[in-house]
């Protein structure tokens, strides 16, 4: 885009403290991937706010964008987002897990917005590409946002994908990695190592940026700038933090999925105001 | 009409469909000059092709996959589960060289519980046709049925002309009080050759083409309870297949039967051309005839031709 509008950045970050109280507010009564959910919320906020052409009322149009989101276990980001563009009825996060509701710890479609399930990591990434390639047929002009976790780079079928993606010189494509540094249990370059991340990309094909993953006028930069380049994916690396917002669990590689007590969820909430430190006794290490 | 004629003038008609192939061709070499971008070569990637395929459907297209049936089934096997099968997307599946016919690749392109997997899938449709004839037969009725489908994409020719294909009906070819064999895919020439021996040695047999594996013709196989002995003959593990499916129908409807199986039990097929894996098998029509009576006859077995492709 040649002229970038400008962004109130001011009002994104107090509707990301929104979205990460959502998120938080999710944490509890069977919990939810907290930590992973807060390190992507800034940019899926971004990119609903700012970028893609979505909303209540183009969510059937073929000419609409779309937003995969591979990672899948961080969609209290995305369910927080919707809340506050007004596409989920707030009241609808208090059915996380119920059975009655569809909000649970992967998404569903059943959630008008949500353009296709995840959980199982790999993915999306081909479903984009297929949608992406539908694009290209039909000259259309829409782009196509593929969100994938840094530990799920770990799968074959990402790397499969961007060789495809590619091929078919799919730069209605933009792949964003949530770099939050963990996988579930372990920093990422502690158990399987990603770095040189940014060269990886680059010499699959891909035009990549790397940017701050929290801080809304580089990620506006970086988006403005899309196609990166003509005929190459677009590979947004966002460096981020697992837990952001959340300093008594950010970065903590025992704090991914959190299932807190109410006196817990008060006091987080309390300190994503900066207010204060949580003592944290809740279970550490739910693995599920 | 062959497949890549039907295929062709298919996807030429209709802008919804889309042809895909992971770098398998062998079914689609000429396809491309008809359809352009709507011709999608993956590379050796089933997965990438099966993910893509099912983004493809969300646009509201009509993929035709294509790649050789072990790794459509099994490399690929949570993609169709996940992306296909969950969303009941119309992602159709064209397997190559499925069940005996991978003749002499080995073990490693064997797909012989892909009828098990595939038919596991909840929304997921499952058809084996008897030769070319059935294929075609069968082939627009699966395709612009909005689910996902399995075909066992069989080539084969028997000479045989095969009645209008119905979705989740077999083909009765005959009926007997003796013994009724059910069979799929390419053993139907072989079985049709073992009706003629088993009539010439006096018994009443019935031969029924299951076509349609799931949905699949209940009425047909208790009907075929009548006869004294059912006869189950397929290219597949015993378990999960053919065998497996008139066991459940049997048992949800309370009915018993004497079933005799042919299949691989617990084992894959020795490794060579396609006669001599039915032979060393035992999947010749004499041989099928032979074991049903108990004994040997002097009948001849017809020659078996060997497939003209290979990948």
């Amino acid at each position: 885009m040649t002229d970038k509008p400008t962004i109130d950045r001011q009002k994104l970050q107090q509707t990301a403290l929104k979205v990460r109280e959502h998120i938080v507010k999710m944490a509890t009564d069977g919990g939810c991937f907290v930590g992973a959910s807060l390190s992507a919320a800034d940019l899926i906020l971004y990119l609903y706010s700012e970028w893609l052409n979505i909303d209540n009322h183009n969510l059937d149009d073929p000419d609409r964008d779309y937003l995969f989101l591979s990672k899948g276990h961080d969609v209290p980001a995305l369910y927080g987002t919707f809340v506050e563009l007004g596409l989920m009825e707030k009241d609808r996060l208090k059915n996380h897990l119920s059975i009655d509701d569809h909000i649970y710890w992967h998404p569903n479609t059943k959630i008008p917005g949500i353009e296709f399930h995840s959980g199982s990591l790999g993915h999306l990434p081909s479903v984009a590409i297929g949608v992406a390639m539908d694009i290209k047929i039909r000259g259309g002009k829409n782009r196509v946002v593929c969100i994938l976790g840094d530990g799920e780079l770990n799968e074959g079928t990402c790397w499969e994908a961007m060789l495809v993606a590619n091929a078919y010189k799919l730069d209605n494509l933009i792949f964003v990695v949530d770099r939050n540094q963990f996988q579930a249990n372990m920093p990422t370059e502690e158990l399987i190592p990603l770095e040189p991340l940014h060269d990886k990309f680059t010499a699959f094909g891909g035009a990549v940026k790397r940017i701050d993953g929290h801080d809304f006028d580089a990620l506006h930069n970086a988006f403005s700038a899309y196609p990166f380049e003509t005929g190459k994916v677009n590979v947004v690396i966002a460096d981020t933090v697992r837990g952001k917002g959340l300093p008594s669990i950010e970065r903590r590689a025992d704090r991914w999925f959190c299932n807190f007590t109410a006196p817990e969820i008060e006091s987080l909430l309390r300190e994503l105001h900066g207010e204060h430190l949580s003592q944290l006794t809740s279970e550490t290490l739910v693995v599920r | 009409m062959t497949y890549e004629e039907l295929l062709t003038r298919q996807a030429t008609a209709d802008e919804r469909f889309i042809v895909m192939t992971a770098e398998n061709r062998a079914l689609v070499r000429n396809i491309y000059a008809h359809l352009g971008n709507r011709f999608i070569d993956t590379g050796i990637t089933e997965q990438t092709m099966i993910g893509a395929a099912a983004g493809l459907a969300l646009r509201g297209r009509i993929p035709v996959v294509h790649a050789l049936a072990s790794f459509l089934t099994m490399r690929a096997f949570e993609f169709v589960r996940t992306d296909a099968g969950i969303p009941n997307l119309p992602v159709k599946l064209s397997s190559f060289i499925p069940g005996f016919l991978s003749d002499g690749n080995g073990p490693t392109h064997q797909a012989i519980e892909d009828i098990a997997l595939m038919r596991g899938i909840p929304n997921m449709t499952v058809f084996a046709p008897a030769d070319e004839d059935d294929l075609i037969k069968m082939l627009p009725d699966i395709w612009n049925y909005p689910a996902p489908s399995y075909v066992r994409i069989n080539t084969q020719k028997s000479g045989y002309e095969h009645a209008p294909f119905e979705l989740g009906k077999a083909e009765v070819i005959a009926e007997g009080t003796d013994v009724t064999i059910l069979t799929y895919g390419l053993l139907f020439a072989q079985t049709l050759a073992a009706v003629e021996i088993l009539k010439n040695e006096g018994l009443s047999v019935g031969l029924i083409n299951m076509r349609s594996l799931k949905p699949v013709d209940e009425q047909a196989i208790l009907e075929a309870t009548s006869s004294k002995l059912l006869v189950t003959v397929e290219d597949h593990f015993l378990t999960g297949g053919l065998y497996s499916i008139v066991a459940e129908t049997l048992l949800k409807h309370q009915t018993a039967a004497k079933v005799l199986p042919f299949a691989l039990n617990e084992k894959w097929f020795k490794p060579s051309l396609l006669p001599n894996v039915l032979q060393h098998e035992g999947f010749t029509g004499k041989q099928i005839a032979e074991k049903i009576l108990g004994y040997t006859t002097n009948a001849v077995q017809q020659t078996i031709a060997v497939p003209q492709f290979s990948e």
